[in-house]
């Protein structure tokens, strides 16, 4: 009744290829951005932001950058935690070297270098396919976090290869606060999730739709494959590059190389399965959920055990978490394979009718 | 020479323990165009039950007969319950399925036989064969001697089982063409039942060696890491691809351990270990880009 397109009409190509063609969508995209712009910092608390809040707009933007690579252009990639690896390090070395290079330049550097080892490493993309390929970006994965466990000079020559990121001064004003710091990378992300989303609408987004769905073919009707795949690389890269610098400088303050794990690649990779592979809002969708998911388990598994009065460890719970964790990833496989942002296309497709059958 | 030669022949053996990881992966592969990245976590599952049922007071010979048929057991569930339900959908798909079982697996096995590092003894000691230390001064374990010999075994029975018996032959025939496979009457589900029972098993005689080796702990999961490698520089679907990829990637990745640092540390300074975690791959990289399908994999012809 309230979600219809009804009566609103279409008088110029603009207003036809706009990214939200319906009202009552931009109404609720102004109130979304109202909200986490101007609602949450008001109300939300200090644990909020620095656990909850920051990290899920980063490991959104990072799932963004993998979605681009593995949703849109089809290449499966289990490397993209060394990809922040590389942002947050060139970043830091940026802040570090050069004498008063404002920071949102490095974090863009960051991203920019990312893009360049991205370039790299998606080169043998242009041979191998498929689980080759994604067997093959391990090695950058392992290759890189060693490189910057190994070099000294990368991380300043702090033991272990661990850096402290430095303070972030815009304008004279410093982003100390969680708040401040929150308010930053919400702005950063919107403007790169709606530069993706321009980006996935327009020519590069369809010749990488194109390979992906067959590349012969592709090449046949004429998109360069090799130009197509390597930007591709280059700008999830940049994405994750730039998630990564953000992930050290404005969420977890210093960090090792180690961190960057195996693990964190394939959590980021969870995301997009989870979100919807090939959507940009089921990266934000899906990073919320990986992110929440412990959290509610934490909260809930204790209380649990407590009211059927079962005597469960701290180690048997972390077990029933991940046990959890994998039962679900298997759940929404089967039951969803289009991930959790089909689930909302179709929740407005009903909304479009509601309350009327037909 | 002598110190080379030992580095080598102990690079050899310690890659027949990769092969017998990526052994499981091909057979699942080959048959159901899987990729199971749960193959690690099944080795895992697998050591922890043999030493779990032992310690519930049962031998060894018992233990491993009680392990196995979890193993199978397990693997008919996986197909039963995650497999079969996600029939037609596409392969990353499967894989990120597996993946999820990876996390399951990680979880359930210490949930339900503790989490704390445990020995195996299988009844071998790890220790230099005194005759070809005499004769040749080289030392070669037995351990990893008689682990290559069961590895061989295992191998062996395998291509007999594939070649001569009724099921192997039907299993054969899935892995050529799902389709003309059923519309003759072979029990797809059924093969893919045993197959992962198979892999069950490849898992549970890995996890045993492993186990005895460096202990029945989580560290068995990255087995299934080292073993990736030895897939993509075989070929995925290709059992001589699996032992001939692991004995290039065991031998190179103990090669290149020892010559390679002293190198970089004369050209860079500082200290460059460790180098065995990324080397397989760069390798088996280098591999793919002369040919795309590993040494043994079947020839991918795109069709439009």
């Amino acid at each position: 009744m309230f979600y219809r397109e009804a009566g609103q009409f279409k008088t110029s190509y603009g207003a036809d290829q706009q990214i939200l063609p319906i009202r009552q969508d931009r109404i609720g995209m102004v109130v979304l951005l109202a909200v986490a712009f101007l609602g949450v910092p008001m109300f939300a608390s200090e644990y909020w932001f620095s656990a909850i809040l920051i990290p899920f707009l980063i490991f959104a933007l990072a799932a963004l950058g993998l979605n681009i690579l593995t949703g849109y252009a089809g290449q499966l990639s289990l490397g993209s935690a060394a990809f922040m690896a590389v942002g947050a390090y060139a970043a830091y070395n940026f802040q570090l070297r050069i004498e008063g290079i404002p920071i949102l330049v490095s974090f863009l550097l960051g991203g920019v270098v990312a893009a360049g080892v991205g370039i790299l490493f998606g080169l043998p993309s242009l041979r191998i396919k498929g689980f080759y390929l994604a067997v093959a970006t391990l090695a950058a994965q392992f290759f890189i976090v060693w490189c910057l466990t190994k070099f000294p000079w990368l991380s300043n020559n702090s033991s272990s290869g661990v850096i402290s990121a430095q303070k972030i001064i815009i304008f004279g004003h410093e982003f100390n606060s969680p708040q401040d710091k929150y308010l930053l990378v919400l702005g950063i992300v919107v403007v790169l999730a709606l530069a993706a989303k321009n980006l996935v609408r327009g020519n590069v987004g369809r010749s990488w739709m194109a390979v992906r769905d067959m590349d012969v073919a592709a090449e046949v009707i004429g998109f360069r494959i090799m130009r197509t795949k390597l930007t591709a690389f280059a700008v999830s890269s940049f994405y994750c590059g730039v998630a990564g610098a953000l992930y050290a400088f404005c969420y977890l303050g210093s960090v090792e190389p180690d961190g960057f794990s195996l693990e964190l690649s394939f959590k980021i990779l969870f995301m997009i399965i989870i979100g919807g592979v090939g959507s940009i809002l089921g990266s934000f969708v899906g990073a919320a959920f990986i992110l929440l998911l412990p959290v509610l388990l934490d909260v809930l598994l204790p209380a649990l055990s407590e009211t059927l009065s079962l005597p469960v460890d701290g180690a048997s719970i972390s077990h029933i978490q991940t046990m959890i964790f994998g039962a679900l990833i298997m759940f929404f496989l089967i039951v969803e394979p289009h991930g959790l942002a089909r689930l909302w296309q179709i929740a407005k497709e009903k909304l479009r009718l509601w309350p009327f059958p037909h | 020479m002598q110190f080379f030669f030992e580095i080598l022949i102990g690079g050899l053996l310690s890659g027949v323990m990769y092969s017998l990881v990526a052994l499981g992966f091909v057979l699942i592969y080959k048959a159901s165009g899987v990729f199971n990245f749960a193959q690690g976590a099944m080795v895992y599952f697998a050591a922890l039950s043999v030493v779990g049922c032992m310690e519930k007071g049962a031998p060894l010979w018992l233990a491993l007969i009680l392990a196995f048929f979890i193993m199978l057991l397990f693997g008919m569930a996986t197909e039963k319950f995650v497999l079969r339900k996600m029939v037609n959908q596409t392969p990353i798909s499967l894989f990120m399925a597996t993946i999820g079982l990876t996390f399951f697996v990680e979880g359930f096995a210490p949930l339900v036989w503790g989490h704390s590092v445990r020995g195996l003894d299988i009844g071998i000691v790890d220790e230099p064969i005194e005759s070809v230390l005499d004769s040749l001064g080289i030392v070669v374990s037995r351990f990893d001697l008689v682990a290559a010999l069961i590895a061989g075994l295992l191998v062996t029975g395998l291509a007999l089982f594939f070649q001569y018996t009724r099921v192997g032959r039907a299993l054969r025939a899935v892995a050529d063409d799902h389709q003309a496979a059923l519309s003759i009457g072979i029990p797809l589900e059924r093969i893919w039942a045993i197959v992962w029972g198979v892999a069950g098993f490849v898992a549970l005689v890995a996890g045993m060696l492993w186990g005895a080796r460096n202990g029945v702990q989580f560290a068995l999961t990255f087995t299934a890491l080292k073993a990736l490698p030895v897939l993509i520089l075989g070929g995925f679907t290709s059992v001589p691809g699996a032992i001939v990829g692991g004995l290039i990637i065991g031998a190179s990745e103990k090669l290149a351990e020892v010559y390679i640092p002293p190198v970089m540390q004369a050209m860079f300074g500082g200290n460059f270990g460790g180098i065995e975690g990324w080397f397989p791959y760069v390798l088996a990289l280098l591999f793919l880009l002369v040919r795309p399908e590993g040494l043994f994999g079947e020839k991918h012809i795109d069709r439009v």
